[in-house]
């Protein structure tokens, strides 16, 4: 490391060449940060799935309904623990474009069942002690300036109540954070008490969808098949599966979002490798005479290769965490669309990743100019000045 | 010699004989033409795929033609009519009618999971149940293979675009809905709109198997012409047995490519900015190096008498050159790559899964070339600023 002030030197060289080299890899990296977050918020819950959760829909579509009465029945079935249940309420606070879920359930169970979901504990006795309560997530809070005590109304676009009226109206009892940060925060969450004797004739007694808790993960294909054989042949038949791979079918609909992103990222890298390959090689041919030099004096062939290396490396890494900081700084300023993404963040993981492609971006630009210079004949070097 | 043949003259010098260096500086020249090559091919390709959406939205509705939904809803999945009221909707002033009565066809709207052919993973697709008018309320809609499914019967006809993406939906397959089974006997074209990617059935076959009784979602009509719209409407909302909302079809589906569309279109421009950013770093990389090796050259032919005004606009044109042929590459990739390809995405307005296919329009290669260019010309400005306002003597010493 005694030749670390060499390589900075050798970098500082030619300071308009280097800083704008420096340029291109940290806006590769800020891209590279902008599609992990992309990334992350269209296809990453299938990540944040409990394992141990099985999702039960109408066998012909998710929009049909299920009857209630179903919970009882599956939870007899054995390997059951919990069941929970939700309802698509299709809200609208304001502005239809301000989009964030709301749905009905079961305060208790619900929250045992998504324990990733944290509400303080007197927050959680008001909601049980009021009807007409709901929690909301802190992004979905923060977003409209909600606090508990307020009372906020919010039409929905298929439940009626009994008087015919959409305009539902929910006190706010509690605002619930996420335990990890890939938890979505902007559902709202009220009474299925309430929702089910409020609303019309239409749909009493039916809801969306099942999650079931499983005792043992080892067993949930063989709960699955036992829970859509319970109802088989019923009117609404019941497709069951691992919340991992409902998410993943979900995310699917969308399009195949891992290879669009993946290809454009390589189109940036393979940019930026000949961007800053093309750089070290010049750098190098300039030095030609130099790293005679160094070698005339006693640099071993390892050196002069290491001493090339730890240059590119050096600038491709430094680009790195320059690019991955400010990408970092720009997504935690949160969704670039104004809702349609809710989980729209940097993972950890890709912190690293991203770390690591730099590193390795430095070994690939830097190996064929280090070969070169380590391959110079000292008498032929220094005659080329 | 003087005046401005003479300048074009110089020009076109300098020009030249920046170019004929280009192959001994290939390894700056390729990194900076293959840079605007992926912004431009990235630019066009993610646009491309909300011009493909949009194309279907686009060629969906008519203006002569019109849905009604219930007042409040923003869907027809939660929109609903009763028997009366289709029928009030059917005789409003303004509808076109033929022999058999007024265009006008009430219909029924679900979801069904089939798998799409490309992940095997289970998707939403719409299922629909029609009147008999429901070919004439939308435009060019044939049937291509098979033949239109039998009034009354349990039989369906799928869109060309659904038969493509989803499994199971060739002519004389079957598709299961509940405890129903219905064999598919005929695949239909609507010119590349929003049908193509759904099921059709008779609205009462679809009825009685969702025990709908005599319900429907939505009514849509043809009109006498595309100004009859405003008389149909006022019609309809001063009607005190209906309460119901009236949209242009064309409109109402631009309404929905909106929020697909925006997604994708700011997600673009960011990611085609940031990269647009990153060549224009390149290309002043490569026109420092052109500039620094030529400065004997450029000092030359100033000591020569050719004006600084020409060395600028040359060193311009060259990059502007490199940017431009980076550009042609990459948009030309785009349309290998991505033009006509097909697939299918979310549309979360109706829910339901719209097949469409990317687009690479002449508007978006046009595009593509012009972000070439502002790139080529930022990144030719500075160095050739530089090389105009070297001192002649003292780079021809240099070196």
């Amino acid at each position: 490391m005694k030749y670390l002030h060499l390589v900075w030197s050798n970098l500082k060289r030619k300071k308009l060449r280097t800083s704008l080299t420096l340029l291109s890899i940290l806006v590769a990296f800020i891209l590279f940060g902008f599609l992990s977050a992309i990334q992350q918020a269209l296809v990453g819950g299938v990540a944040m799935a409990g394992a141990d959760r099985l999702i039960v829909r109408h066998k012909v579509s998710i929009i049909q309904m299920l009857p209630e009465s179903y919970k009882a029945r599956m939870e007899r079935i054995p390997g059951v623990s919990l069941v929970a249940h939700q309802t698509w309420f299709g809200g609208i606070y304001q502005d239809p474009k301000k989009f964030f879920m709301q749905n009905p359930v079961v305060p208790e169970e619900f929250l045992s069942m998504f324990p990733e979901l944290v509400l303080p504990t007197e927050q959680k006795q008001a909601w049980l002690a009021t009807r007409t309560g709901a929690i909301v997530g802190r992004t979905t809070a923060e977003r409209f300036h909600w606090k508990t005590g307020d009372r906020v109304p919010i039409q929905s676009s298929i439940w009626a109540q009994e008087n015919g009226s959409r305009n539902w109206e929910f006190d706010i009892v509690g605002i619930y954070d996420g335990k990890k940060k890939g938890t979505d925060t902007t559902p709202l969450f009220f009474r299925y008490d309430y929702f089910d004797e409020a609303r019309g004739r239409w749909g009493k007694g039916q809801v969306g969808w099942f999650t079931i808790r499983v005792a043992d993960p080892a067993r949930a294909a063989e709960v699955a098949k036992l829970v859509d054989q319970e109802f088989e042949n019923s009117s609404a038949e019941t497709k069951t599966e691992p919340e991992g791979a409902f998410v993943q079918a979900w995310a699917s609909q969308l399009g195949n979002i891992v290879l669009i992103v993946a290809a454009i990222l390589g189109a940036v890298f393979f940019t930026i490798l000949l961007v800053a390959g093309n750089t070290m090689a010049q750098a190098v041919r300039e030095r030609t005479g130099e790293l005679g030099v160094l070698k005339a004096i006693g640099f071993t062939n390892g050196q002069v290769l290491a001493l090339v290396l730890v240059e590119s490396c050096l600038l491709t890494v430094l680009g790195g965490v320059l690019g991955l900081g400010l990408a970092w700084v720009m997504i935690s300023r949160g969704d670039p669309t104004s809702g349609l993404l809710p989980m729209f963040f940097f993972p950890t993981r890709d912190l690293l990743v991203g770390l690591g492609i730099s590193i390795a971006l430095g070994l690939v630009t830097g190996i064929f100019p280090a070969l070169q210079a380590m391959r110079l004949q000292v008498a032929d070097a220094l005659r080329g000045t | 010699m003087t005046g401005p043949l003479h300048w074009i003259l110089q020009v076109g010098a300098i020009t030249k004989f920046g170019l004929l260096s280009i192959p001994q500086r290939r390894g700056a020249v390729t990194a900076t033409v293959i840079g605007v090559a992926g912004v431009v091919a990235v630019l066009v390709g993610v646009l491309s795929i909300a011009a493909g959406f949009q194309k279907v939205m686009a060629v969906s509705g008519s203006p002569d033609s019109a849905i009604v939904l219930r007042s409040g809803a923003d869907s027809e999945m939660v929109s609903g009519f009763g028997r009366d009221q289709t029928r009030v909707i059917g005789d409003a002033p303004g509808v076109a009618r033929n022999d058999r009565g007024p265009l006008s066809s009430a219909e029924l709207f679900v979801i069904i999971n089939l798998p799409k052919r490309a992940t095997g993973l289970d998707a939403n697709v719409p299922l629909r149940g029609i009147e008999s008018a429901a070919w004439q309320v939308r435009d060019d809609m044939q049937i291509v293979q098979g033949r239109m499914f039998e009034w009354g019967k349990d039989e369906v006809i799928v869109g060309s675009g659904a038969a493509r993406e989803f499994a199971g939906l060739n002519v004389g397959s079957k598709i299961k809905v509940g405890r129903y089974e219905w064999p598919v006997v005929g695949v239909f074209s609507a010119k590349g709109g929003v049908p193509e990617s759904e099921i059709w059935s008779d609205a009462k076959v679809l009825q009685a198997a969702y025990n709908r009784g005599d319900s429907f979602q939505s009514v849509r009509v043809r009109l006498n012409s595309p100004g009859a719209f405003q008389e149909f409407k006022d019609s309809l909302t001063s009607n005190p047995q209906l309460n119901v909302k009236v949209i242009r079809q064309s409109d109402y589906y631009v309404e929905q490519s909106e929020t697909l569309t925006r997604l994708i279109a700011t997600l673009g421009f960011l990611i085609a900015f940031l990269m647009a950013i990153g060549a224009v770093f390149s290309a002043l990389n490569t026109m420092y190096s052109a500039v620094a090796a030529r400065t004997r050259e450029i000092a030359t032919l100033r000591a020569l008498g050719f004006g600084s005004g020409a060395v600028v606009v040359s060193l311009l044109i060259e990059a502007l050159l490199l940017a431009v042929v980076g550009g042609v590459i990459g948009g030309s990739l785009a349309y290998l790559a991505f033009n006509n390809l097909h697939t299918s995405t979310m549309n979360f307005q109706s829910f339901s899964q719209v097949a469409f296919a990317f687009q690479v329009t002449p508007r978006l290669l046009v595009r593509g070339v012009v972000w070439a260019a502002v790139i080529g010309l930022i990144g030719g400005l500075f160095p050739a600023i530089r090389a105009a306002r070297l001192p002649v003597a003292l780079a021809l010493r240099e070196l």
